[in-house]
């Protein structure tokens, strides 16, 4: 051992995150005290963000299999055939804590590293998607009572991660399809960045990250190494922020996406050499990650010395090289007396590949410093025998008082307007709110278009839809969460997380095939967190196996938590859906003048929920946080039968090409469902006419309530009979409410008109809310 | 008639231009790394779009001194048809095979959308199958694409009819200077495309490539592609060699 670094103490091992007991754990695994940079390399591969240690035990709970699935979790993306000899690869990761402490490098290296796990699975990366949430950017009802400090920083924070995601993908060259842009008053301190990618290759293509074949050499490639992002996964993503979290800056990695182009190019033409046998990228945990996670898949060890690794600093010590986050790099084995190929390939594109060890039998991850032992521990035990706990679960009490007796509406004081009362001022609020806005200025500053799959872009249908110039298919991609509903009912809010992005795939013409999930949650050391986390994994869990779409991947990322308040227990879905002929990919706008408006509704005829549960459910509503500032009660109850029987319906009907275009009933309700689909295409308005689905029925419920398997659906007047011959077959309600006109939108309510107003007017302010809020601030 | 795609390592639209003049046009096609010295013997040259060499210097500041654009240049100065596609566009304008510069976009963002642009002039193997004044709908992608130029240079350039695209209205109509919506990154005269002198080197801001399949949005694009395959097969024709017929 080198003798020259800083002797281990306890109180260095706490300062390290490790508690006593698993510092303890260390000196067993090793039979002696660990050097400096073995603690190192314990502490982050023992970090909540590496190991996994308070969610592993509930993440068993996951259904991982399915039809589809060729890699579930446990590789760096998840697999899934998608037919014609292609595979599609796809994770969803989280760069919270970094995005909220140098907003534009935190998400442009969240994007780099997903698209990092894409292609290191052989993978080319076609497409990003991007969940957001931030604290308010407007005062009034949904500020939750942020001050104007908060708001104008929140303002500073979108900014800095929209131009880091588009200065990291627009260079990079994939397409920035979608997502999802939030807000609440909770993720004020703490925003979420959940960046999700996905790629495709042929089935034979794909790479593991397995070392195989003793004697073989390992090969650094990419970036060289520096000390940037040092602790970036320890002591940033697995640790609550505080007052002095702006002193974290210098954990945040620095991005490059030109170098990560030339990686991707490089990598892809080495894999094609046949040279290459395992490959991982160096993400969290850098060299540590890559060395011992490669080594403990295929049951054998790494040596390794730091002496050569491509170093762009000097005097690095052999802690700071082996904790470095430093991007763009990646460590490959590659088959001994081949490694010229290897090298040339990465040569041509001016990077640096360079021979820094080899494959050992011994399952040791031993680290050498110019010859001198400066770590030397079993790998498996560093990448698999971390600690895993069940860590305390409670309910919290206050979760007993919001779920009040009767309708939950009057419960909660949401105060109802007279019947037949005008709510086209309600409807323009709720239109002009950040989350309902259009998010057009947002996605405009991302490259939607480049590699020209893009058969439906950011905002043109419910998902993002992606020709395969492979074949005749496309694939289809949503994300979705509510915040607001996990905190209400974790488990019920994590239904509907999973139910609404497979409902959108299925707007899109998809059927749904596989999930990967971002699981985004406060503090795993208190009790009622773990409840909410708990709880979401039961939600998901069911959620995804009634709508048959396994979860493939994904990450956990506790402790977001600011000054001691966690956000809303937020778990984020990516459902990717497969749809077997391009042609048939359904937007979400309206066609043309005189087409019928139709809403299928999946409880219809299915029973299980009573019909009239729309009615109740509106103080979690969208309506209810905007207008009244109100956020109670519950969310809508769910049905999942339901949701399929919908799910089921609409990709016959889109395989029919029976519909012209669907749009799913989520946030806002039926009305701005009706609005978005208008304003999809210049001129076109709709006339919607709603009776009361009940005599507990009211206007707010009918046009603002959120209850899911719903959605609206535009028809040629010649295809009704058949439209509603499919929606029979399913089961599924379709009830004509209205039709596509020039008009003015008119919506009326047991014959009051409710809502009234040119759709120009409307659409104005839909659209200009966003730039209002953030340019002219 | 062989097209030729120019790789440099941070070219992102390669591949698309690529699937467009092959795929769609049904033209020969085949990629020209950066460190060629030649052209490998192909009758029409693109510049495609992306991020040269990341371009965190000024876009296409370093691209021009590939070995390539001496190939390149000589190519251009001898007749052959280069076309240069947002970032070729900008790396043409770096080369000095086109007067101007670009600034960062008005709004200092990063824009991408589908936009209008009016043919100008059909008096070039670029455009010799659009009629004059048609309009395209054709989407952008890029930060920096404010064509600016001297007084001198613009002078210059309408008179020689250089001006090959504007921006305009979606029915056609002048984007005036105030409207960003039509003139999205507030270009000199609404500038979206021009070409040299002889008139067989053009670079175009829009992407042409991305709007050659309805199925994506657009064909409009496809006209440009096919003006040059026109144009070549009329070159061979007048030089008596026989070429494919343009698909």
């Amino acid at each position: 051992m080198i003798d020259t670094e800083i002797k281990v103490t306890p109180q260095i091992a706490a300062e390290h995150g490790l508690s006593p007991e698993e510092y303890a754990r260390t000196k067993k695994i090793l039979g002696r005290d660990p050097s400096f940079t073995e603690l190192g390399i314990f502490s982050v591969m023992w970090s909540e963000h590496c190991s996994y240690k308070s969610s592993r035990v509930h993440l068993q709970r996951l259904p991982t299999r399915g039809t589809h699935v060729v890699q579930g979790p446990g590789e760096n993306a998840g697999v899934v055939d998608i037919g014609d000899g292609m595979v599609a690869v796809f994770k969803i990761e989280s760069h919270n804590h970094p995005s909220f402490v140098e907003p534009f490098q935190g998400a442009a290296t969240g994007v780099g590293g997903i698209l990092r796990d894409i292609f290191t699975m052989g993978a080319r990366p076609i497409a990003v998607m991007d969940s957001l949430r931030f604290g308010p950017i407007t005062a009034g009802h949904g500020a939750g009572g942020a001050t104007a400090e908060e708001i104008a920083r929140n303002r500073h924070i979108l900014d800095g991660v929209i131009r880091g995601i588009g200065f990291y993908g627009n260079c990079f060259g994939v397409p920035t399809v979608g997502g999802e842009v939030v807000f609440e008053a909770c993720y004020s301190n703490n925003p979420l960045v959940n960046a999700l990618a996905l790629g495709i290759c042929r089935r034979e293509e794909l790479f593991f990250a397995k070392a195989r074949g003793a004697g073989n050499p390992v090969i650094y490639v990419g970036a060289k190494t520096g000390r940037d992002g040092i602790h970036g996964a320890s002591l940033l993503a697995s640790a609550e922020f505080s007052e002095e979290s702006q002193q974290k800056r210098p954990n945040v990695q620095m991005g490059d996406p030109f170098m990560e182009k030339l990686l991707l190019e490089a990598c892809l033409e080495a894999m094609r050499t046949g040279a290459v046998v395992a490959i991982q990228d160096m993400g969290a945990a850098g060299l540590t990650s890559s060395s011992s996670e490669m080594a403990s898949r295929g049951g054998l060890g790494i040596e390794i010395d730091l002496a050569r690794v491509p170093q762009r600093e000097t005097g690095m010590t052999p802690y700071e090289i082996m904790l470095s986050e430093s991007q763009e790099r990646m460590l490959l084995v590659a088959e001994r007396g081949r490694e010229r190929e290897v090298f040339d390939v990465f040569h041509k594109w001016g990077l640096d590949a360079v021979e820094i060890g080899r494959v050992t039998e011994d399952g040791i991850l031993r680290v050498l410093n110019h010859g001198e032992v400066a770590a030397a521990i079993p790998a498996h035990a560093i990448a698999e025998e971390g600690p895993r706990y069940a860590r305390t679960i409670a309910a919290p009490d206050a979760q007993a008082v919001a779920i009040g007796a009767g309708p939950a509406a009057v419960a909660a004081g949401v105060p109802l307007a007279k019947s037949g009362a005008d709510l086209t001022g309600n409807f323009l609020r709720l239109l002009a709110s950040p989350t309902i806005a259009s998010k057009r200025w947002i996605t405009e500053q991302y490259d939607s278009m480049v590699q020209t799959n893009t058969t439906f872009g950011p905002g043109a249908g419910d998902a993002a839809v992606l020709r395969l110039k492979e074949s005749k298919r496309a694939l289809a991609l949503a994300t979705d969460g509510n915040g607001r509903w996990g905190f209400l009912a974790p488990r019920l809010g994590a239904m509907h997380a999973v139910a609404e992005a497979a409902r959108n795939v299925a707007c899109s013409g998809a059927r749904p095939i596989a999930a990967t999930n971002c699981l985004n949650f406060g503090n795993p050391e208190k009790p009622e967190v773990m409840w909410q986390f708990s709880e979401a994994i039961d939600g998901i869990a069911e959620a995804c196996r009634v709508l048959e779409t396994p979860i493939t991947g994904g990450n956990v990322s506790f402790y977001n938590e600011t000054l001691g308040k966690a956000i809303y227990p937020t778990p984020v879905l990516g459902v990717l859906g497969l749809m077997e002929d391009a042609g048939c990919a359904l937007g979400a706008g309206f066609h043309s003048e005189g087409d019928l408006i139709l809403v299928l509704d999946g409880l219809a005829q299915g029973g299980g929920l009573k019909a009239a549960a729309s009615s109740a459910d509106i103080s979690s509503s969208e309506y209810a946080k905007t207008i009244h500032g109100i956020v109670a009660g519950l969310p809508p109850a769910i049905d999942l039968a339901a949701e399929k029987r919908l799910i089921d319906c609409l990709v016959a009907l889109a395989g029919e090409r029976a519909v012209l275009s669907a749009h799913d009933i989520s946030d806002g309700g039926l009305a701005v469902s009706v609005a978005e689909a208008c304003f999809g295409r210049d001129g076109l308005s709709a006339e919607i006419a709603l009776e009361a689905a009940s005599p507990q029925d009211f206007a707010e419920a009918a046009l603002f309530g959120e209850r899911g398997a719903r959605a609206v659906v535009s028809v040629a007047p010649a295809s009704l009979a058949r439209v509603n011959a499919i929606a029979a077959q399913y089961k599924v309600g379709a009830r004509r409410v209205g039709a596509v006109t020039r008009a003015e939108l008119r919506i009326q309510y047991e014959g009051a008109t409710v809502i009234q107003g040119s759709i120009e007017s409307l659409r104005r302010v839909w659209s200009e809310a966003l730039p209002r809020a953030i340019e002219n601030a | 008639m062989k097209f030729g795609v120019v790789q440099f390592p941070g070219s992102n639209c390669d591949a698309d231009a690529f699937h467009a003049l092959s795929a769609i046009v049904r033209q020969p096609v085949e990629f020209i790394w950066h460190q060629s010295k030649d052209l490998a013997g192909c009758d029409a040259v693109i510049l495609p779009g992306g991020f040269a060499f990341g371009d965190y210097l000024r876009t296409g500041a370093i691209a021009r001194f590939s070995p390539v654009m001496r190939a390149v240049e000589r190519f251009a100065r001898g007749g052959g048809l280069v076309l240069g596609i947002c970032n070729g566009f900008q790396i043409l304008l770096e080369a000095g095979l086109l007067p101007g510069a670009m600034m960062r976009n008005q709004g200092l963002r990063f824009l991408c959308r589908q936009v209008h642009i009016r043919v100008q002039a059909t008096d070039t193997p670029f455009t010799a199958a659009a009629t004059r004044g048609q309009v395209l709908e054709i989407p952008i992608a890029h930060m920096e694409g404010n064509y600016f130029c001297e007084a001198a240079e613009l002078a210059e350039l309408e008179r020689n009819n250089q001006i090959i695209f504007r921006y305009v209205r979606a029915d056609g109509g002048e984007a005036d200077a105030s409207d960003r919506g039509a003139n999205p990154n507030g270009s000199l005269h609404a500038i979206a495309g021009i070409c040299n002198r002889e008139r067989n080197v053009l670079g175009l801001m829009p992407h042409p490539e991305r709007a050659a399949e309805l199925g994506l949005g657009s064909a409009d694009g496809l006209v440009i592609f096919r003006s040059l395959v026109a144009s070549l097969a009329a070159e061979a024709r007048a030089s008596g060699v026989t070429a494919a017929v343009p698909a």
